[in-house]
C-alpha cells in the first residue's frame, strides 16, 4: 500500500537535533527490493519506469556529522526519531508565526490561508542517514583549484548583488532550480517527477521549473564538445533492469553547483524497486572540483496526480521588485547624504 | 435585339454545365477520388507512430496570416529578422476577429518589439509551440503522450486514459487525448490568456479552447490541424494547418534552449544600476564549447 511507503514531511519544519531528520506518522518502513522486483515491460520491452513521483525525502544529501559513519537507522531509531518528531509537531503549531504580520511566515507560503499543511508532499520512508552513501556520508572537500575558482566568482560580485538580474540566483532568475541536476535531488517543494517513455527514449520531467530531460538509450554517442548545457547531454542504456544514464557536456554553471564545473560527469541509475517505487543511484565526478567521486540514492514513489505547471519565468515579478527595490533604496541612501 | 446571342449564351451554359458535370469533380467527389489517407508505421502498441523530432518552417510564427515581407523591428539589424512573406496558415484566409479585439491585436502589433511573450523568453502556449521555429520531441509512451519544446523547455503531457479535469489555467493547458484511426484529437482546455499566436499580436482570451488533430500525412511529415474556438475574441471558431516537419540531420537531438539570459535585458535593463555608478556584471555560463570559460567584468 502506498500509505507504508510515505510518511508526512511535517517534522522536517520542527526538527532541530541534526540526526532526528525522520519524521512523523510513519509507518512500517518499506522493505528493500533492489533486484527482487521484476519491472514490468513497455511495448517495446524495456523495464517500465513510467509514472508521476515525488522525489521528496527527510534524509539529508549529507549526513549530520554526529552520526559519524553509521549509515542506517535501525528499526527502533526510526520509531524513536518517528514519536520525537511527532510530539514536536503537536507542541507546536504547522506555522509558527503565520499571523505575524511582516514575517516570512505571513507574507510567503502561508499554506494554511488555503486548507493545506505545511508540508503537502510526502516523502518516502528510508532508514540512510544520508543520501551520500559511503563512511563519511558527505560531499568532498573541494580541491584548491575549485575553492579559489568558487572566491573569485563571489568575490567578483561582492558588494554588487543587486547592480542587476545576472548578479542574483540563478533559481531567483527562473534559469533553473538547483536540485534539478543531474543528479536530481529532493527539493522542499514541488519535488514532483513524471517518467514517460517511447520507443528509444526515456523522457523525464521535473516540475520546477517544467524541465524535461530526454534520454535516447539507442547506443549514439555524447553530443559535440562545442554543445554546452545547463543540464549537459544524457545518453543511456539499459543494465538488465536497470537504466543506466551518463551525462557530459555540461557548461560552467551545472545546476548539482557545489563547486562543480564544466568537466562535471554524472552517472545515474534508475531500478524499478517495487511496484510503485524506484531506486535512484548516482555518481558524481569532477576532477576539476573534487579528487574523487561521491554517490549517493534514495527511494522515489509514486503518487496519485499530474506534474503542475511551474511557470517561473513568466511571473517573475520577484526579479522587477527585487531590483528595483534596490534602486530606491540607493535613491534613498543617496538622498540622506 | 436579336435573340441569337442569348440563346447562344444559353447553349454555351448550358454545355459548360454538362461538360463540367461530365469532367470536374464536384467537391465530393474529388473527395472520393483523393488517394487514400497515409497509414503511418505503428507502435508496438498498434498506434500510429508520432516519436520523434518534429518542427515547422518556422512562417507561422511570424504571422498566421497570408503576408508580404515586412521591416525588422529594429532597422538597424538590417535584412537580418525581416518577416518572410508567406501564403498563410488559416483556412479561409483570415482570423475571425471581433471589432475590439482585431484593435488589440494592432495594438500588439504596434508593442511587439516589448510585448511578444516569445520576446521574454515565456512558453510558447498552444497552439503556437507547435510552430515555432526550435523543434520539439513527441515522445509516445502507451498511455501518457510527453511532448518535449526545445524553446524556453515547455513541455506538456497528453492523456490519452479518463479524461482528466484541468486544476488551473496554464500556459501550455491541460490536454485530453484520443485516436481516432490514423488522428490522434487532443482536447485543450485552461489556456489562460497571456500567450500569443505568432509574433504579430494575434491572441486570444482565457475562453480559448483548441482541438487539435494530428495526422501524418507521410513518413516525414505531421499535419498539425487545429480549431480555435473563442466567442470572446472571435466572431466564430477558426482553424489552422500546419505541415511539421521531421528533423533528419545527422545527430539530431532536442537541445537546451533556456532563453531567460537572453531577455533579461529586455525586461530588467531599465532596473539595472545606472551608468556612472560602478557595475559589475557576472558573464553568463558558456553554452558553445568555442568560447571557453566565462569571466567578466563589465
Amino acid at each position: 500500500m502506498r500509505t507504508q511507503l510515505f510518511t508526512s514531511m511535517l517534522a522536517l519544519a520542527v526538527a532541530v537535533a541534526p540526526g532526528y531528520a525522520q519524521t512523523a506518522n510513519a509507518k512500517a518502513p518499506a522493505k528493500a527490493a533492489t533486484g527482487a522486483f521484476k519491472a514490468p515491460r513497455t511495448p517495446d520491452g524495456v523495464p517500465d519506469l513510467q509514472g508521476v513521483y515525488s522525489n521528496s525525502s527527510a534524509v539529508p544529501l549529507e549526513r549530520p556529522a554526529n552520526l559519524g559513519a553509521k549509515e542506517f537507522y535501525t528499526d527502533a531509531e526510526m520509531k524513536a526519531n518517528a514519536d520525537a518528531a511527532a510530539a514536536r509537531a503537536a507542541a507546536a503549531p504547522a506555522f509558527p508565526q503565520a499571523n505575524v504580520v511582516g514575517t516570512v511566515a505571513d507574507i510567503h507560503y502561508d499554506t494554511s490561508q488555503f486548507g493545506l499543511t505545511r508540508y503537502i508532499t510526502d516523502a518516502m520512508v528510508n532508514k540512510r542517514t544520508s543520501i551520500v552513501v559511503g563512511e563519511t556520508g558527505k560531499v568532498p572537500t573541494m580541491i584548491p583549484e575549485a575553492t579559489k575558482r568558487q572566491a573569485d566568482a563571489r568575490a567578483l560580485v561582492a558588494g554588487h548583488q543587486f547592480d542587476g538580474p545576472e548578479n542574483r540566483g540563478i533559481a531567483e532568475r527562473c534559469i533553473y532550480w538547483g536540485n534539478e541536476g543531474p543528479p536530481m535531488l529532493p527539493v522542499g517543494y514541488n519535488a514532483t517527477l513524471q517518467i514517460v517513455q517511447g520507443p528509444g527514449y526515456v523522457g523525464i520531467v521535473q516540475e520546477m521549473i517544467h524541465d524535461t530531460r530526454i534520454i535516447p538509450t539507442d547506443g549514439r554517442p555524447h553530443a559535440s564538445g562545442n554543445i554546452r548545457q545547463f543540464f549537459g547531454e544524457s545518453v543511456g542504456h539499459w543494465e538488465g533492469d536497470t537504466l543506466v544514464v551518463d551525462t557530459t557536456n555540461f557548461n560552467d554553471q551545472p545546476a548539482v553547483g557545489r563547486g562543480a564545473s564544466r568537466n562535471l560527469h554524472v552517472v545515474e541509475r534508475f531500478t524499478r524497486s517495487g511496484p510503485e517505487t524506484v531506486l535512484y543511484q548516482f555518481t558524481v565526478s569532477d576532477p576539476s572540483t573534487w579528487e574523487k567521486s561521491w554517490s549517493g540514492e534514495y527511494p522515489i514513489g509514486k503518487i496519485d496526480g499530474a506534474v503542475y505547471e511551474y511557470a517561473c519565468q513568466e511571473a517573475n515579478y520577484g526579479m522587477a521588485n527585487i531590483l528595483s527595490g534596490a534602486r530606491a533604496d540607493e535613491k534613498k541612501a543617496a538622498a540622506a547624504k | 435585339m436579336r435573340n441569337w446571342f442569348t440563346g447562344s449564351v444559353v447553349v454555351a451554359s448550358a454545355m459548360a454545365a454538362l461538360l463540367a458535370a461530365v469532367f470536374m469533380p464536384t467537391e465530393t467527389q474529388a473527395q472520393q477520388t483523393k488517394a487514400p489517407a497515409f497509414k503511418a508505421p505503428r507502435t508496438k502498441d498498434g498506434k500510429p507512430n508520432f516519436n520523434g523530432l518534429w518542427m515547422s518552417n518556422g512562417l507561422p510564427n511570424w504571422d498566421l496570416e497570408p503576408h508580404g515581407p515586412g521591416p525588422s523591428v529594429d532597422p538597424k539589424l538590417g535584412s537580418i529578422y525581416a518577416v518572410p512573406p508567406s501564403v498563410g496558415f488559416v483556412v479561409g484566409g483570415t482570423i475571425p476577429y471581433k471589432p475590439a479585439a482585431l484593435e488589440q491585436k494592432k495594438k500588439n502589433f504596434a508593442a511587439r518589439a516589448k510585448e511578444d511573450p516569445e520576446a521574454k523568453c515565456y512558453m510558447g502556449g498552444i497552439p503556437r509551440a507547435n510552430y515555432m521555429p526550435y523543434p520539439f520531441q513527441i515522445i509516445q509512451g502507451a498511455k501518457d503522450i510527453m511532448i518535449s519544446y526545445e524553446y524556453a523547455g515547455a513541455v506538456r503531457i497528453l492523456n490519452t486514459g479518463t479524461p482528466l479535469k484541468a486544476p488551473a489555467d496554464s500556459w501550455m493547458g491541460t490536454s485530453n487525448a484520443h485516436w481516432e484511426g490514423e488522428t490522434l484529437v487532443v482536447d485543450v482546455t485552461a489556456l489562460g490568456d497571456q500567450s500569443w499566436l505568432d509574433r504579430s499580436g494575434n491572441h486570444h482570451s482565457d475562453q480559448l479552447h483548441v482541438v487539435e488533430r494530428w495526422t501524418m500525412r507521410s513518413p516525414d511529415v505531421l499535419m498539425y490541424e487545429a480549431r480555435i474556438e473563442d466567442p470572446e475574441t472571435y466572431t466564430q471558431p477558426w482553424t489552422i494547418r500546419v505541415p511539421l516537419y521531421r528533423q533528419a540531420e545527422e545527430n539530431a537531438r532536442l537541445l537546451e534552449f533556456k532563453c531567460v539570459v537572453f531577455a533579461e535585458e529586455l525586461l530588467y535593463g531599465h532596473l539595472r544600476k545606472p551608468a556612472g555608478a560602478p557595475a559589475v556584471v557576472a558573464a553568463p555560463p558558456a553554452n558553445n564549447g568555442k568560447q571557453g570559460k566565462g569571466k567578466g567584468k563589465q
